[in-house]
């Protein structure tokens, strides 16, 4: 894989598709690759699956609230000051960055550090999607500390935190951000070139590159590019179930905030060939869909509501009544799917009472 | 007495007006000279209805030159831009979302100082003013004539914005300035793209007001005059001199506006069908409906205020094809709907032809179509209803059926009932929409700020700002005792758990009148 100008506009769009109705807008995301890019940023992306042993990665994210991201923008260097804060913890440099989440705002700045630190970014993440809190990552899934975490504001101030476990790192960084303006930039969950084989979902900066892409080329070819998104996902090299599970209309959208999120569902009605109707469930992301009262989707599972006639995918905070969207379930991959992942971010996690079922068992 | 006109791509228009009577009205291409339009446009309808220049209160002026300049990138001056931010945002620079053709024609002078604020208010940094001044004083050697001015979370506090502006006054006395808090919301590379927009647009904007103030002297008219932006609201001349980029997207929000005032409905979809396009947006308390998207101009980003206008390639002028399934549309005869039409004497079947072949509107020479089939009136008429009932169906607000307005000249085509409306209105003077919608704007104000209900409390909050969106639309021309909320909207900060709150605002009142004319 390689970014480019040309082609980062597809890199965006996927990786708001991958946002699942969150994970902010990618749109200052893409301005500050394109800063990079211009001034001649050459950034190197590591295929997962052939790592050298002595791969040391640190995951870099800005963490706050997406609302004042669009003031002020996440900050490359203080990112870097993160970065050597945890070095210093550890006495050991890094020599690779690494996403925590691939979906929204937060799949581009570990591009942007890798350009500053002139380090290679590894094609692959902790969620595959977006999810709310610093806990919710296959590398805590299976036993990779959080610690050291550092988070930096935009002078340089740093917290470091040594907590007993990721949630309570959530809980005491998402205090500390709030006095950092909201925002802050932060750096954790260091791995090994194993923890990284054995804990990360793979390949999830390629899959928003090809699917912004396929979504396009549809586009330009006139050919339905949902189908399109659906059929990439199929035929992929790593082939997921794929599938759409409505065509409606947005007719009544509910939205409150609870406990620092947005919570509520979307309903919708049926069009051309969906009859019925459709409820999906979210906080901040799309957590769970229902037909006619029963379940056809459910969190850690993929769930988009995407423009039906250009597939751009709509955020929770943008759905409104008339919108006509196709809601499509994407299979989580395999490692986001065990009993141990679940506990962490299947639906009970997000106080939600079904459980996880798989999209090809409910289909 | 009041004259509304609306400058339009095609034609210009200009409607007399008695309060809510429409007295007389005047239709002609639009010139080069737009002055001279206007006058001539004006002349006529005073002359129509011997009305003499004194009597008229005032004159509201539609135009789209503004957004045709910047989206053509011509006549655009080049722009100084300073950004209140350091050590944050450094990571975006300004301009950096511009097509290159009119990132060219604004040329390459930013400069970021340290400054700005938090979201709750604190600042980031002092404003760094000795490097204010040396911006301004690099900006006076460059010889620019125009700065744009832009500070992190400025909806919340203007006073960086304010201090940097007397900084840059005082070192070059002449400049124009635009501060990014009077043009957009939250959203600091939105506001500030539409900042440098304005900035750019500044001297051409003086020139056409003053071309527009040398007409109405012409005239003898002494009233004020006001151009109508976005929002379906008023700005005076001196405030379109500064913000010349408020009038962006004015002329569907003009002809929804109309259609409220001809048809007595604050609270319908309005169908505008013209000769080439239909377009379709909701009206919600005699207004238009905003977009809740951002919204891009000539490929930049901005958030703007901007009407949620679905628009549709159906006119009267929409080619009307019988092949494989008969199809009306996109594609039109365009201007030349008098010529290439059949019942016009021309060759090419159009949507206005099977309006007239089925017998509901009267115009051109019927004898014309009477070879088409009955089958292809009735597939043609059903295409073009099954048009305007999808295009409806898209902007409705609710599941109900709503009510309808049609204007425009394109409106004959409708001549059934529309599947989704629970009743349709064609007002008398349909075709005169935009320019009354023009004549008869509002004045509004708006806030659209964070705050913390947690330490303001909300009541306390929804007060404070109710009251300060209702000094904006005062201060914009709004008569204070007419002034009332239009419009609150809530929307709680995700992942803060202060509990804070962003408010957007808006109050709108009637123009104050000053002048002795009566007739109101």
């Amino acid at each position: 894989m390689k970014l480019t100008r040309d082609n980062l506009h597809d890199f965006i769009r996927g990786a708001a598709i991958l946002g699942t109705g969150g994970g902010g807008d990618p749109y200052v995301g893409r301005l500050m690759l394109e800063q990079e890019l211009r001034k001649g940023a050459n950034i190197q992306i590591l295929d997962p699956d052939d790592l050298a042993d002595d791969i040391f990665a640190i995951n870099v994210f800005s963490m706050g609230a997406p609302t004042v991201f669009v003031e002020n923008i996440p900050n490359g260097p203080a990112t870097v000051t993160s970065v050597r804060k945890v070095e210093q913890v550890l006495g050991r440099k890094f020599n690779a960055i690494m996403p925590v989440e691939a979906g929204g705002v937060n799949a581009t700045l570990p591009l942007i550090v890798g350009a500053l630190m002139d380090l290679p970014v590894i094609d692959a993440d902790g969620m595959g999607r977006a999810f709310p809190e610093l806990q919710m990552v296959t590398y805590n899934v299976y036993g990779v500390d959080i610690c050291p975490l550092v988070t930096t504001d935009d002078f340089g101030n740093s917290v470091t935190y040594e907590t007993t476990d990721a949630a309570r790192s959530e809980w005491l960084a998402r205090g500390v951000c709030v006095r950092m303006g909201g925002i802050s930039q932060a750096a954790g969950y260091p791995m090994t070139a194993q923890q990284i084989r054995d804990t990360a979902v793979r390949h999830t900066l390629t899959l928003s590159l090809d699917i912004g892409r396929a979504v396009r080329e549809a586009r330009e070819q006139h050919q339905d590019p949902v189908a399109s998104l659906l059929n990439y996902f199929l035929n992929a090299r790593y082939p997921r179930h794929a599938t759409m599970l409505f065509d409606g209309k947005v007719v009544d959208v509910l939205r409150e905030t609870k406990h620092g999120f947005t919570v509520g569902r979307v309903m919708l009605d049926g069009i051309e060939n969906s009859h019925g109707q459709c409820e999906v469930t979210f906080r901040n992301e799309f957590l769970i869909a229902k037909h006619d009262g029963r379940v056809v989707a459910t969190v850690p599972d993929l769930i988009c509501c995407l423009d039906r006639e250009t597939a751009e995918p709509i955020t929770t905070e943008n759905l409104k009544y008339g919108n006509r969207v196709k809601v499509v379930g994407i299979a989580a991959a395999p490692v986001m799917r065990t009993p141990e992942a679940l506990d962490i971010f299947g639906p009970r996690a997000f106080g939600m009472e079904e459980d996880f079922t798989t999209l090809e068992e409910l289909g | 007495m009041r004259v509304g006109v609306d400058v339009g791509g095609t034609n210009t228009d200009a409607v007399l007006m008695n309060g809510e009577e429409v007295v007389a009205s005047f239709k002609a291409p639009t010139t080069a000279d737009v002055g001279g339009g206007i006058v001539n446009a004006i002349r006529s309808v005073l002359a129509q209805s011997n009305i003499v220049a004194a009597r008229i209160e005032s004159v509201m002026i539609g135009t789209t030159q503004f957004t045709n300049a910047f989206v053509e990138g011509k006549r655009l001056v080049e722009v100084g831009i300073i950004r209140a931010a350091l050590p944050a945002t450094a990571s975006v620079q300004p301009l950096l979302d511009f097509p290159d053709r009119l990132a060219n024609a604004i040329g390459d002078h930013s400069y970021l100082v340290p400054g700005g604020y938090e979201f709750d208010g604190r600042e980031i940094s002092p404003l760094g003013e000795s490097e204010v001044a040396e911006a301004a004083r690099d900006i006076k050697a460059k010889g620019l004539r125009s700065v744009a001015i832009s500070c992190v979370f400025s909806p919340i506090n203007s006073e960086m914005e304010k201090r940097i502006a007397e900084i840059v006054r005082n070192e070059i006395p002449d400049v124009e300035l635009t501060l990014s808090t009077d043009i957009g919301r939250v959203g600091l590379i939105e506001r500030e793209n539409a900042t440098i927009m304005n900035a750019s647009l500044v001297e051409l904007s003086k020139r056409v007001v003053g071309s527009f103030r040398h007409a109405l002297r012409d005239l003898n008219i002494q009233a004020p005059f006001f151009v109508s932006q976005n929002d379906g609201t008023l700005m005076s001349a001196e405030y379109v001199e500064r913000y010349p980029v408020l009038t962006f997207a004015s002329g569907p929000t003009n002809s929804m506006r109309g259609a409220a005032r001809l048809s007595g409905q604050e609270n319908a979809v309005v169908v505008d069908i013209g000769g080439t396009t239909t377009d379709v947006g909701v009206l919600v308390h005699g207004f238009p409906r905003e977009s809740a998207v951002s919204v891009d101009i000539g490929g930049v980003r901005t958030n703007f205020r901007m009407p949620d206008i679905h628009s549709i390639g159906l006119g009267g002028g929409s080619l009307v094809r019988d092949a494989d399934g008969l199809t009306v549309g996109p594609d039109s005869v365009g201007y030349e709907l008098t010529e290439k039409t059949l019942v016009f004497g021309g060759d090419t079947l159009t949507a206005t032809d099977i309006a007239v072949a089925s017998g509901a509107v009267d115009i051109g020479d019927k004898s014309r179509v009477q070879h088409l089939s009955g089958k292809q009136i009735e597939q043609g008429l059903a295409e073009i209803h099954r048009l305007v009932e999808d295009a409806i169906d898209r902007v409705k607000t609710s599941v109900e059926d709503s009510l309808v307005v049609l204007v425009g000249g394109g409106s004959v085509l409708v001549t059934r009932e529309l599947r989704g409306a629970s009743e349709v209105k064609i007002p008398d003077q349909s075709a005169l929409a935009n320019a009354i919608g023009a004549g008869m704007a509002q004045v509004g104000g708006e806030i659209d700020r964070i705050f913390s209900y947690e330490s303001e409390g909300r009541e306390a909050s929804l007060a404070q700002a109710k009251d300060e969106a209702k000094a904006r639309a005062i201060a914009a021309g709004a008569s204070a005792d007419s002034v009332q909320i239009l419009e609150i909207e809530e929307l709680p900060l995700t992942y803060m758990p202060a509990g804070a709150v962003r408010l957007r605002v808006k109050a709108v009142g009637d123009l104050a009148m000053h002048g002795d004319g009566g007739g109101q």
